[in-house]
């Protein structure tokens, strides 16, 4: 029997099993029927069917949400990929300094969102931020009133979330980079390729395990965004940048409306069940029978 | 005489009631209020002093802002580790937990002290009266209903000090010709649907808005005064100034204070900002009820008591919420917090002279006015206030549009 094959790392393991499945599973199957009722501050068990997602998908403020988490996790995960792999490429240049910029460019990431958020905020801000300066210096027609235009807001936040990731990413890249053989780029240079086009066409291929943990690690981040967007926008301005994960803890504790919280989160969780869901059974499925063959 | 009976009261009073709390021995209480800013500390050390002069031990559970700390209050309770006592708004916010039988009943001290006969204005009993029984105590009264103004600036202009929206409205092209952002308004959706309830109160009255928030009135909602409420409010959000969005309401006061804004509509809590500034009421500042009708909004504070399997933790609860009722206790507490006490006999003689309008006007029962959550629950009053600050800040969307979604959230049954 391999269950009992490890005994010892079985044992080992139980604890985290018992965990995981009281605690995630039994916390998804109890927020599910608690969806059911139309539970306000406490949860009750009033069954009211499926009106709290009939209601959910009515809100104005629930499609925001969803845009929202869609733009910016497209900008997020892109910006960070595409600057950290280049702030990796000029750092791996034998550049003088190296570990003056690798600290510098890593800085941000020691930082908490709270912090990122506030920052950015009165950066941002017109009437006091990077605006006020410029005209104070006599540029009188620069103008950044991203964090208060509704359209652009979204984006503000995107810039201070990529500000933060792209430097993780970056060290990321780095590593792998330094992990490339030499004799590698002896033979890209005997064959005379151009060096943007070895970075491009021969390295960045090689880097795909860099690649596809980063790519997990900024998705894990996209979904649960939330200190970032409240320290920086507080989901503002009205509601131009809220996110789902705003929406349930909003709904959670000062609109006591629990039932509509389940529901969103719910809905939350089956979405990233169907985008993890292809990639788990690719990874564990097919890989497997693949190798075996 | 009115006058002597309450100095006979706050000699009285406390005497006695220490007595019967001694009796009871010593008492340890834990209490979670959302009370950090400066004065607001100020206020909640005067509770903990008077009951600690009791010979009992008060722990503070001070937790920033009200959001969190009713979600603590609610976790605890639910989790079967809840707190003595916990800080509410009047309001519908603790109605689940009345109803889920979670908080003790104060129906044996509030009968016996007569509770009904002192609290002031009746109202605030039947926010606490649950089926004939007391279940909050009301702690003190906040109001939405000021303007707040820099006379300077108006002075500069050469303008009077508005008395109305529409005074405001006209003098406002001149004060920004000066330089001088004319509304101050801090873009957070409680500022904006705070000022929002302002307009309305003011434009169209006390008795049509309570056909509209209490009763959901469709018929009164649409007879042509609410859409002229929102009109007047896209026309006041032209004069702010687009550091606005997310901008904390104590730095919009301090603008006004400044005088880099002449005006702000803020809650009576505002006075503080300009107390501890050095600027004098109605000399330096003017703080204004708009309309032609005042009114004064009943908003404020209520402690609740959760049930616990202890019985000796009851005697506890009903001793602190007696305590917090007590005349003497209340005019040391409201002074501190620069709001009115929850009953007429009270000392008042430190009002400023913002204060003492309030107080006057509060003596007039068709003056009072209520709050849309003191009927609605919150997550009403946040679909509400979530299309009141969509339409202050997205200029595309039309008052029919904002008319319709708002008898949506009327008609939802939230």
């Amino acid at each position: 029997m391999p269950l009992f094959r490890n005994i010892a790392s079985m044992i080992a393991l139980l604890p985290m099993i018992v965990i995981s499945l009281t605690v995630f599973v039994g916390c998804i199957i109890y927020s599910f029927v608690y969806s059911l009722t139309n539970s306000k501050l406490v949860p009750v068990m009033n069954y009211v069917g499926f009106d709290q997602y009939e209601r959910l998908f009515k809100q104005r403020k629930w499609d925001v949400a969803v845009e929202n988490i869609f733009i910016y996790g497209f900008v997020f995960t892109i910006g960070c990929l595409v600057i950290g792999f280049l702030l990796a490429v000029l750092i791996d240049q034998k550049i003088r300094g190296e570990s003056l910029f690798r600290t510098i460019f890593l800085y941000p990431y020691a930082m908490s969102f709270v912090v990122t958020g506030l920052v950015w905020k009165w950066v941002l801000n017109p009437t006091f931020g990077l605006e006020n300066s410029m005209h104070m210096w006599g540029f009188g027609w620069f103008e950044l009133d991203w964090l208060v235009n509704r359209d652009l807001a979204i984006y503000a936040v995107c810039i201070a979330a990529v500000w933060q990731g792209a430097g993780f990413v970056m060290v990321l890249m780095l590593a792998g980079l330094r992990g490339i053989d030499e004799d590698i780029w002896k033979s890209l240079s005997i064959e005379g390729v151009a060096k943007w086009k070895s970075y491009l066409f021969v390295i960045l291929p090689m880097l795909r395990p860099m690649v596809v943990t980063a790519i997990v690690l900024i998705a894990a981040g996209v979904v649960k965004v939330y200190d970032l967007i409240l320290a920086l926008t507080s989901g503002g301005p009205g509601y131009a940048t809220t996110t789902p994960a705003m929406y349930v803890m909003e709904n959670f504790f000062s609109r006591a409306n629990l039932g509509q919280a389940f529901a969103a989160s719910i809905i939350m969780f089956i979405s990233v069940v169907c985008i993890l869901a292809p990639w788990a059974f690719y990874e564990f499925y097919l890989r497997n029978k693949y190798a075996a063959n | 005489m009115k006058k002597f009976f309450s100095i006979l009261l706050t000699i009285f009073v406390p005497l006695s009631f220490t007595n019967a709390s001694k009796a009871a021995g010593h008492m340890e209480a834990e209490v979670i209020h959302w009370w950090t800013s400066g004065g607001e500390q100020a206020a909640i050390s005067q509770f903990a002093e008077a009951w600690q002069e009791m010979g009992n031990t008060w722990i503070d559970t001070a937790i920033t802002g009200g959001d969190n700390a009713r979600g603590t209050t609610v976790n605890r309770i639910i989790g079967g580790n809840p707190p003595t006592a916990a800080q509410f708004n009047i309001s519908k916010q603790f109605v689940d937990l009345v109803e889920q039988g979670l908080l003790q009943s104060l129906e044996e001290v509030a009968s016996a002290e007569g509770w009904r006969d002192f609290i002031y204005p009746p109202e605030l009993i039947e926010t606490c009266e649950f089926e004939g029984e007391f279940y909050c105590v009301p702690v003190n009264i906040h109001s939405w209903q000021w303007m707040w103004i820099n006379n300077d600036v108006y002075k500069q202009v050469g303008l009077p000090v508005p008395q109305t929206f529409e005074e405001f409205l006209a003098g406002a092209p001149k004060i920004q010709e000066a330089g001088i952002i004319p509304l101050a308004l801090g873009g957070q959706g409680w500022q904006e649907s705070g000022m929002f309830d302002v307009v309305a109160s003011s434009i169209m009255g006390f008795p049509l808005m309570r056909s509209v928030y209490r009763d959901k009135d469709v018929d009164a909602f649409r007879d042509g005064r609410f859409e002229s409420v929102l009109n007047t409010y896209r026309e006041l959000n032209q004069f702010t100034d687009e550091g606005s969005p997310g901008r904390l309401w104590n730095d919009t006061t301090a603008m006004v204070i400044e005088g880099k804004a002449a005006m702000q509509v803020m809650g009576d809590w505002a006075r503080g900002e300009f107390a501890v500034a050095g600027m004098e009421a109605m000399k330096d500042y003017s703080c204004v009820i708009p309309g032609k009708e005042k009114y004064v909004a009943l908003g404020g504070d209520v402690f609740v008591f959760p049930k616990h399997d202890d019985p000796k933790v009851k005697d506890t609860q009903l001793a602190m919420a007696s305590m917090m009722v007590n005349p003497t206790v209340q005019a040391k507490f409201n002074n501190a917090k620069g709001s009115l006490p929850m009953r007429l006999d009270v000392d008042t003689s430190a009002a400023d002279a913002c204060m003492q309008m309030g107080l006057d006007l509060i003596q007039n029962p068709d003056a009072i006015m209520r709050e849309s959550d003191d009927w609605n629950t919150p997550a009403f009053t946040a679909a509400w206030s979530d299309i009141i600050s969509e339409f202050r800040n997205d200029p595309n969307y039309t008052v029919a549009q904002a008319m319709d979604d708002l008898e949506g959230v009327l008609t939802s049954g939230l």
